[in-house]
């Protein structure tokens, strides 16, 4: 990440560009572009669910075995919890002050986010190979 | 007169929040975050979801049913009205981390903009939810 050796600038250019030269502006930079992709990945995932509102089971099983609701569920899941794991993140350190309930917090709340993404793609994937 | 921690010590304070009456910048501001919490817990009931379709018909049509409750509509009402929120606020945020639109002026008006848009689009997904 901040490793001297696999970047092609130079510790003076790196400080001058992003001021403390560790992995804010990258980590910064990287939420952006990520929240960006989850308002489009939202877009059509509301609209999947919605052509899925009282349907028959069956509908949204048939529906699940398809690769372009699977992949999009998928990935809309991912930067779905990234997203809300970071966000909890920020509200955390500026309402927490306690710095082991602030990492505990953080930490926790991160375990949790990957737990419920790997129950909804897991969830998705078993119906999409399911017999 | 060092017995007690810095921490611990009594300081003057600025005046806070509550003196202050909330403009409407620092009201969209607040409300992104709020809503930003109330959809990480409403993700509990979005796996739900998935998880029950992937359980069996029994299962599903408890979760659907659940959904389709009024209390279950009241739930996803408010979690599509934050979303949309959340979602046209956080464009505000990502065109302001572009430097535009950052004076008071614009401020106020992106901030009327975002709640006119996210009332607008929760409407429309409610319409087009139930015409389906």
């Amino acid at each position: 990440m901040a490793n001297d050796t696999n970047s092609f600038r130079t510790p003076i250019g790196r400080a001058r560009g992003l001021g403390s030269a560790k992995t804010g502006a990258q980590a910064w930079l990287g939420y952006r572009i990520a929240s960006a992709a989850l308002a489009v990945l939202t877009i059509l995932f509301i609209t999947l669910v919605i052509s899925l509102i009282g349907a028959p089971y069956e509908q949204v099983v048939a529906t699940f075995k398809q690769p372009g609701p699977v992949i999009l569920t998928v990935l809309f899941l991912g930067f779905l919890f990234h997203h809300a794991a970071y966000g909890m993140q920020e509200v955390y350190e500026d309402y927490i002050h306690g710095k082991l309930a602030k990492v505990f917090a953080i930490g926790a709340t991160k375990m949790v986010a990957l737990a419920l993404f790997l129950a909804g793609a897991f969830a998705v994937l078993k119906i999409a190979f399911g017999a | 007169m060092t017995d007690t921690p810095a921490a611990k010590r009594q300081r003057p304070l600025s005046p806070h929040l509550q003196v202050y009456r909330l403009p409407l910048p620092a009201l969209t501001s607040i409300a992104h975050r709020i809503t930003g919490v109330g959809l990480t817990v409403g993700t509990l009931l979005l796996v739900w979801w998935l998880a029950a379709a992937a359980a069996g018909p029994e299962a599903y049509a408890t979760a659907s049913g659940f959904i389709a409750s009024p209390i279950g509509l009241v739930l996803m009402f408010g979690w599509t009205a934050a979303l949309w929120y959340h979602l046209l606020n956080g464009l505000r945020h990502l065109i302001w981390d572009g430097a535009r639109m950052l004076t008071l002026g614009q401020s106020y008006y992106s901030a009327k903009l975002v709640i006119g848009g996210a009332i607008l689009a929760t409407l429309v997904t409610w319409v087009a939810a139930f015409a389906a």
